[in-house]
């Protein structure tokens, strides 16, 4: 009974209703766009992006939009750049990190440049989900479905490319477009992330829950309904400690994540 | 009129070269390659590593073209994604940590090619039981891919090449990772699919040994010459001392196993290796 009530008392506040609502897409994403990046090994090249959107987040902040238009347009292109680096932009660390490390260095000037209060960069870096627009969830919503037909139409190329590379090539698979429609899938869902865990926390919701069904699971079905789970699991759980505790919601679901991940790791 | 070996073999050859050079840029891998392979034989290519041997399936997929001369499958040029061809290419190492199994990877070869969704189609799943079936790892299927020794994987990978009953077979060094008795297996495994299928399969090795008691055809690459043949025609002295430009040596002991002696570029070859394959 009192849980019941404790739930009726948060959801009463809006603002707690659109970090749920928001969160909820956004873990859903994150979890289906994070399984394919752990499977192509280009976690490096998702954190990247993240950083890639904190330099047009700050830009839009600077020019006084909301910074998830910044976000988009900036991890869209960064994602298309990594992409048209070739199939095995996987292991271009270098190239990548020397892109992600001028962006970043953009970022800072753009924050520098804005007159207004710090707060918005720190929100951009860790997240602030307590502090979502309505009309911010429902750009959300309307990425996220965007995101999930077109993963409904390239599910099943992507996850042959994924795979087994060579093969897929070799049988005809357009390989740099379906590289290219991936990076975009991911810079979409990044930018989305952002919102919920931060810029720099973007591992958490897009990587781990991920990487944890991968270990779990041996169908690709059954570990995108885990790592969707997970994240959902972990979005949620962190909302509602966070309603209580005065700690950011950031902190709580990265914790939760990096616990179910230890706990994984030992037992597999 | 005479017999012509090479004119009726071009006539039967479902697979045929005349005067092809093959290369990278300005740099020419191999050159005047002329062979026809029939429909149901079992042939390898060996040659030291770099020799080109990977460039031959290369240029057979469609993914690159030759510099001059022609080549024809069926009477028609080589094109990417010609589902007449399985192929099984050159993995250096599978991800040990990945547990999805085996059945997901041989379905993917039956319908990873299809965009959309079909939830309500599940032949793909019956296509990969049936084929995994067939080169006996029907037991394998729900195993995960990283927890397979080598020999299991190259069955696996051998299915997967097969989804489709493909007339040609290229497989790029199964034998690689394998111990002597694993390697046996597989061969034996090819041959049967070469035999009862009338597949036309091409597998890349070093050691032709396991091979020659199976081999229709040999075609060697080395020092940017391909020789082709029987095997007792291209594994002679004269042959190869021709093709390598050195004074080489073919040797048998009494099991018929071949030793070729004297061409010293087993090691030297090796970094090139790694600028010929992508």
């Amino acid at each position: 009974m009192e849980c019941n009530i404790n739930l009726l008392q948060m959801f009463g506040y809006q603002f707690m209703q659109h970090a749920f609502e928001a969160g909820t897409i956004v873990a859903v994403i994150a979890g289906i766009v994070g399984y394919f990046v752990v499977l192509r090994r280009s976690s490096f090249a998702a954190h990247a992006l993240s950083h890639i959107g904190f330099s047009g987040a700050a830009l839009a902040v600077l020019i006084g939009v909301s910074p998830i238009y910044g976000l988009l347009l900036f991890t869209g292109l960064g994602g298309v750049g990594i992409a048209a680096l070739g199939s095995r932009a996987a292991n271009r660390d270098v190239e990548i990190g020397t892109v992600l490390a001028f962006m970043l260095g953009l970022g800072v000037l753009f924050i520098s440049l804005y007159t207004g209060y710090a707060t918005e960069a720190y929100s951009i870096l860790f997240g602030e989900i307590l502090g979502i627009s309505w009309g911010d969830v429902l750009l959300t919503l309307i990425v996220s479905l965007l995101i999930l037909v077109v993963m409904a139409v390239v599910y099943r190329p992507l996850l042959f490319a994924s795979l087994d590379e060579d093969v897929a090539e070799a049988k005809g698979m357009p390989m740099l477009l379906i590289g290219i429609i991936f990076m975009l899938l991911v810079a979409v869902a990044t930018s989305i992330a952002v919102q919920v865990v931060g810029v720099l926390l973007i591992f958490s919701l897009m990587v781990t829950p991920a990487a944890i069904a991968q270990r779990l699971t041996k169908r690709p079905q059954s570990a995108l309904l885990v790592s969707v789970g997970i994240a959902l699991a972990a979005t949620w759980v962190g909302l509602f400690i966070s309603f209580y505790e005065p700690y950011p919601v950031s902190f709580f679901i990265t914790s939760i994540v990096f616990i179910l991940y230890l706990i994984v790791r030992l037992a597999t | 009129m005479d017999f012509d070996p090479l004119a009726d073999a071009m006539h039967r050859g479902i697979i045929t070269a005349s005067n092809v050079v093959v290369g990278y840029g300005d740099k020419i891998v191999w050159r005047d390659a002329s062979f026809a392979i029939g429909q149901g034989e079992f042939v390898a290519v060996i040659g030291p590593n770099g020799a080109g041997k990977t460039t031959l399936f290369r240029l057979l997929l469609g993914l690159q073209q030759p510099i001059s001369g022609t080549i024809e499958i069926f009477n028609a040029r080589p094109r990417r994604g010609n589902p007449r061809i399985g192929y099984v290419p050159q993995r250096h190492l599978i991800d040990s940590e990945t547990k999805i199994e085996c059945l997901e990877l041989v379905r993917l070869a039956v319908s990873g090619t299809r965009w959309g969704l079909n939830p309500f189609s599940h032949d793909d799943r019956k296509t990969a039981l049936n084929t995994l079936q067939a080169v006996g790892a029907a037991e394998l299927a729900h195993r995960s891919l990283g927890a397979l020794s080598g020999g299991e994987l190259q069955r696996i990978f051998l299915a997967e090449a097969l989804v489709g009953n493909p007339d040609i077979l290229l497989l790029d060094e199964p034998l690689s990772n394998l111990d002597i008795r694993r390697g046996q297996e597989l061969v034996q495994l090819v041959n049967n699919i070469v035999r009862s299928r009338n597949v036309t399969a091409f597998l890349v090795a070093h050691d032709i040994n396991p091979l020659l008691p199976f081999l229709d055809n040999v075609i060697y690459i080395a020092n940017g010459k391909v020789a082709t043949g029987k095997p007792k025609e291209v594994l002679t002295s004269e042959s190869l001392t021709a093709l390598y430009g050195v004074h080489v040596e073919v040797m048998r002991d009494s099991k018929g196993n071949v030793a070729i002696i004297g061409t010293g570029t087993e090691d030297h070859h090796w970094e090139e290796s790694y600028g010929v394959q992508h």
